[in-house]
């Protein structure tokens, strides 16, 4: 059988994530696609766990635990001290969660960007605090259940733009991957390791424990935040050639993507026609931006 | 070759002469000539060097974490809240035994604001696992950024090269600078033991349980001790290469001496000039400066204390709720000898407030007017 995606595995089993943690598979086809010559700068947030105490280490690349905001300004560093010692084909990847790229880690993540460092800036987003149990971050998503918002007071706003925020930064590589769209969340991989400059791409990873799921759904979730619009795989080239690059001609309802997930279980039909209402405004700004 | 500069290009000519690798810095004033100067040196290829401007002093810190752990010198300056903000990562620093080496220039906190000279911002880094060394003239400063790398990198331990707003940072001095031969020699390039490197990779500073942590933090007091050491050799060494010796103290009369005045930076230079003068009026009195403040250099204090009959610690900074700093850890040093003399605190200057040498005269008839002290802070020029 031809595989459609690098056979070898660089990150081995044993890690720490839960059942069915949908950014075990962000990692796994990160390496995959990055190879060995890669250096990961780690700030707090579920990676810190799952890949193992000390002494023990499950992605097989050099990483570097460091504090929670400064997963950019770590892995800026990383990368100079490569380039003064003429190491320069080394992949410096900062790899954070939402709560430390949407939030307190903006300010050095706009700051690496701004410079154009030369890194890869990955966010696998669970879309709220997973590794301190499931607090609401800015890329919470409108009325979902989180322990910070709970039933009575779901969280009242939108989940953070952090593409466009990126953007206008005119930064040479964005993108949005799925760890259910392996082949082409790995193409952008590729697309990143061969960009000079400040990279940044948003990797949607389900979490079963927070988002309260079945742990054998993840890939289906995964897959139906594609389909239903929720969540786009694109790409954008310098901040401004924006591309769709799986393109979903008629989209799922977002009931469908909802309904799987106990921190949405308190919603009610005028709640979901409100998401879907949104979804869909969000998706035609979309359309309008890239031109089609 | 001699120059005139500023403390705060001392500080640039420093880092310089020691091939600084990767230099990240934020603008803070009064530091802002230390990178100014380094920027320019980058720019012009005098040193090769990647400067990384950040966008905050936190990211200075953290992206220099980084760069030290791929095994190359690192640089950076601040001040005050800059040093401040950066108080997270200089735990992490000392806990990744990165040997980063830093100016600092001392500036008051606020509110309210304050650009002038005060000890609190570096003494409150005190616990971080930072070596501390305060520099009295801009000679020392330059001399010093060159043997702090050589005991940070020999010990993977970070240093804070600790100078005064203005009265240093900003006022110009003859310096003489090394020959950077001289200094290759003095100070060969960095080689780390365990570094980030694809070929052989590993995970640093993960999740350690209550069974290994404890360790850890032993091994860096036992650093700390070894430092003590290192840096008399250091400077003994720098002394054969360039003619200026260092230690962890400067004593200055003190063999003879009955009454001893113990302080830190520039106020121990002015202090120095207060010994000749009631020197003259048939005082016996000496002076003992206090280098290098982490590690704390309790065996050499115990032995100079033991000799006199008062110790007057003059500090520029304030302990909230408790007293003077240095006083506090001369005194504990002190604490457990058989023979100790009374040890008078006095706190002055803060905020930058002018000590001058007719102030450290007054301070010395105040207290030796005391019998003993009679509280742990007196106050001295203070408006009240």
């Amino acid at each position: 059988m031809k595989l459609t995606i690098p056979e070898k595995e660089i990150m081995s089993s044993g890690h720490l994530a839960c059942q069915g943690c949908g950014a075990v598979l962000a990692m796994r086809y990160t390496l995959k696609a990055l190879g060995k010559n890669t250096v990961i700068a780690l700030p707090a947030c579920c990676w810190s766990v799952i890949d193992g105490p000390f002494p023990h280490s499950s992605v097989n690349v050099p990483l570097f635990h460091t504090a929670f905001e400064t997963a950019a300004s770590t892995a800026s560093g990383i990368k100079a001290g490569f380039d003064i010692q003429g190491k320069k084909d080394v992949n410096v990847v900062a790899w954070a969660g939402d709560g430390g790229t949407y939030d307190i880690g903006i300010g050095a993540l706009s700051g690496a960007a701004e410079r154009n460092d030369d890194i890869i800036y990955v966010c696998y987003d669970n879309e709220a605090y997973m590794n301190t149990g499931n607090q609401r971050s800015s890329s919470t998503p409108l009325k979902a259940l989180t322990t910070t918002t709970p039933i009575g007071r779901p969280k009242e706003d939108n989940k953070k733009d952090i593409i466009s925020i990126m953007a206008a930064h005119l930064i040479p590589y964005i993108a949005t991957a799925s760890i259910a769209y392996p082949e082409d969340m790995i193409e952008k991989f590729e697309k990143a390791k061969h960009t000079k400059g400040m990279r940044f791409i948003l990797v949607f990873s389900p979490c079963p424990t927070g988002w309260k799921y079945s742990p054998q759904l993840t890939v289906k979730l995964a897959r139906l935040a594609v389909q239903s619009g929720i969540f786009p795989l694109i790409e954008i080239e310098n901040g401004t050639k924006w591309r769709l690059t799986k393109k979903i001609a008629k989209p799922k309802p977002i009931i469908e993507y909802l309904k799987l997930q106990g921190r949405f279980r308190h919603l009610k039909e005028k709640d979901t026609n409100e998401i879907q209402k949104i979804v869909d405004q969000t998706r035609n700004r979309l359309l309008e931006k890239i031109g089609e | 070759m001699r120059k005139v500069l500023m403390g705060n290009h001392a500080l640039s000519y420093g880092a310089k002469l020691s091939r600084a690798q990767v230099i990240s810095a934020y603008p803070i004033t009064p530091q802002t000539e230390v990178v100014e100067l380094l920027s320019e040196m980058c720019a012009s290829g005098e040193l090769n060097a990647k400067f990384i401007k950040v966008e905050s002093e936190h990211s200075a810190m953290a992206s220099l974490i980084g760069a030290s752990a791929t095994g190359v010198r690192t640089f950076t300056a601040t001040s005050s809240q800059g040093l401040a903000l950066m108080h997270e990562m200089l735990h992490w620093a000392a806990g990744a035994r990165t040997p980063v080496v830093m100016g600092n220039i001392n500036r008051a906190l606020a509110p309210p604001w304050s650009v002038w000279t005060e000890q609190n911002d570096s003494l409150s880094q005190r616990d971080t696992g930072w070596m501390q060394l305060y520099a009295q003239n801009n000679q020392e400063v330059l001399d010093s950024v060159i043997q702090a790398y050589k005991v940070a990198e020999a010990l993977d331990l970070p240093a804070m090269v600790i100078l005064a707003a203005f009265v240093l940072s900003h006022t110009s001095e003859t310096v003489d600078i090394p020959e950077q031969d001289k200094v290759d020699e003095f100070l060969p390039p960095y080689k780390r033991e365990y570094k980030l490197d694809p070929d052989e990779p590993h995970a640093f500073g993960g999740l350690t349980a209550p069974d290994n942590y404890f360790e850890l933090r032993y091994k860096i007091q036992k650093t700390m001790e070894e430092a003590l050491i290192k840096w008399e050799e250091v400077g003994k060494e720098f002394g054969d290469f360039f003619g200026r010796k260092y230690g962890l103290v400067e004593t200055y009369k003190v063999s003879d001496a009955k009454d001893l005045i113990v302080s830190s930076g520039t106020m121990a230079s002015t202090a120095r000039n207060v010994v000749d003068r009631l020197r003259e009026k048939g005082k016996k009195v000496g002076l003992l400066r206090i280098r290098v403040f982490r590690p704390f250099p309790s065996e050499k204090i115990r032995e100079i204390l033991s000799s006199v009959d008062r110790a007057i610690v003059i500090d520029r900074n304030i302990g909230f709720g408790s007293s003077g700093i240095f006083y506090q850890e001369v005194k504990a040093a002190m604490y457990n000898e058989k023979k100790t003399p009374p040890i008078f605190g006095v706190v002055t200057g803060l905020g930058g407030r002018d000590v001058t040498s007719k102030d450290i005269v007054g301070i010395y008839e105040d207290v030796t007017k005391m019998e003993e002290p009679k509280s742990d802070i007196i106050w001295k020029g203070i408006n009240i």
